[in-house]
């Protein structure tokens, strides 16, 4: 026998089920009064510094349907590329952008959709600079475990090319799934669950 | 959103554990039907957590009402209360260091006491109750203590199989310090029958797992004549120690 380590097992996953809209966003689900305003409808003001942009799109199961009870959440770098953390070191990030943001998938089309800016470099572990992106986790009712994947934008080429996470995936042909159409005023992300055309998810 | 209002201590910023990936469910279990056309069929790929998914949002005590953890009273009409049996939850965020996780955010939902959600897409056929949302919220305190009021669920059934029911649960999303620790899951209670009848539990392939989702009656932090309590610790992903961590350049 050894000493024991002591460590715990984390918590075991489940799904978030059908209704996870009524826990996350219940204004959204007609549940008026409990709160305020749902969390994370909000992530700028006037006085955010970037780009604004908007993100929008749908997370499409393996038949092409789009999901109407999924809940996205988003989690990005300010426009000077500093995260709004307590873990963030490296400097004090825009107090007036959260990084954070939520959006239920809406019971029409399945849309997702993020006022948001765009954001800037961050560094990776050796330093080299990521291409900006946007964190994404996504639950819903058949989801087991939240699923972990990035947005890149498609505009920035050159960016993405030294990217050292877009470098990691083997499959190159798959690279395109992660990386966002300029849409109008915005970009556009559809999330794939399988497929031919199934995102790249990340085990983080 | 507030940084650093929470704690004194310097801010860790070591990568999580890997993930216990079959610790999990898997994402592809047919015996829950929906998670067919929904679970990824290629490889995850593997990211050594970058800035990215070290840091993650924090939520501040302002954030909170009064009510928040309160789901007996907090959808209430003034002086009526849920109907169901009166139950304080509560228990500890803990890492997998053992150490707890102070500012924890916790959101919980939950079906009322017959088994109904308040949901427009639920169609069972217990009623509302006028007085119960089904949501609630609250934020851990230094040590990593929290607590909520409810009722207890009730079971119901579900589209799945003809028969299937899901045991009495409240659900719970995480959010620890860094973004790779979120984490959704649900809450069963000691003395189910069903949790071992559920398809949805069953996603879990060990019992181990499984028994740590089950929460205990704990008789002595009931409130006498009031409400009985359950004990409910969870547990996020612990983190590396930054003792003899590379540098990263460029920090």
């Amino acid at each position: 026998m050894v000493q024991s380590l002591g460590r715990l097992k984390e918590s075991a996953s489940q799904t978030a089920g059908p209704y996870v809209h009524i826990g996350l966003s219940p204004n959204f689900a007609e549940i008026a009064g409990v709160y305020d305003a749902d969390l994370g409808i909000s992530m700028v003001n006037d006085k955010t510094r970037g780009e604004r942009i908007t993100v929008t799109g749908q997370v499409i199961d393996g038949s092409g349907t789009p999901l109407k009870d999924a809940m996205v959440e988003v989690w990005q770098a300010d426009a000077d590329g500093l995260y709004n953390s307590p873990a963030e070191m490296r400097g004090s990030a825009d107090a007036n952008f959260s990084g954070w943001g939520r959006s239920p998938t809406n019971m029409q089309d399945g849309e997702f959709r993020f006022e948001t800016i765009k954001p800037g470099r961050v560094p990776f572990r050796d330093g080299r600079l990521m291409a900006p992106h946007i964190s994404f986790w996504i639950v819903a009712r058949g989801i087991n475990l939240g699923l972990s994947t990035r947005m890149y934008f498609a505009d920035e080429e050159a960016a993405n090319a030294e990217d050292p996470v877009l470098a990691r995936i083997e499959h190159r042909v798959r690279v395109p799934t992660l990386l966002a159409p300029r849409d109008g005023n915005g970009y556009r992300f559809d999330i794939h669950l399988q497929g031919d055309k199934e995102t790249v998810f990340f085990d983080i | 959103m507030s940084s650093g209002a929470l704690s004194n201590s310097k801010p860790e910023t070591g990568s999580f554990f890997q993930r216990d990936l079959g610790w999990h469910p898997p994402a592809f279990t047919p015996e829950y039907k929906t998670s067919v056309l929904r679970s990824p069929q290629k490889a995850l790929i593997s990211l050594d957590n970058t800035l990215s998914e070290l840091t993650g949002p924090v939520f501040g005590h302002n954030i909170l009402g009064e009510k928040d953890n309160d789901l007996i009273h907090n959808f209430a009409q003034p002086g009526e209360s849920a109907i169901g049996p009166r139950i304080i939850v509560y228990g500890r965020v803990l890492d997998e260091r053992g150490r707890g996780v102070d500012g924890a955010l916790l959101e919980f939902w939950q079906a009322n006491a017959g088994g109904r959600y308040r949901h427009k897409k639920e169609g069972y056929i217990a009623p509302l109750d006028p007085n119960f949302g089904g949501c609630g919220r609250t934020i851990t305190d230094e040590e990593g203590n929290y607590s909520l009021r409810t009722i207890l669920p009730g079971p119901y059934p579900w589209p799945n199989r003809v028969n299937d029911w899901r045991p009495a649960h409240i659900h719970f999303s995480i959010f620890g310090h860094g973004f790779a620790q979120r984490l959704i899951t649900q809450m069963y209670f000691e003395g189910d029958p069903l949790i071992w009848k559920c398809p949805i539990v069953d996603t879990i392939p060990g019992r181990e797992a499984i028994e740590g989702l089950v929460a205990a009656l704990d008789m002595e932090a009931t409130l006498p004549m009031d409400a009985r309590a359950y004990k409910f610790d969870i547990v996020l992903r612990g983190r590396r120690s930054t003792m003899f961590e590379n540098r990263l350049e460029g920090n």
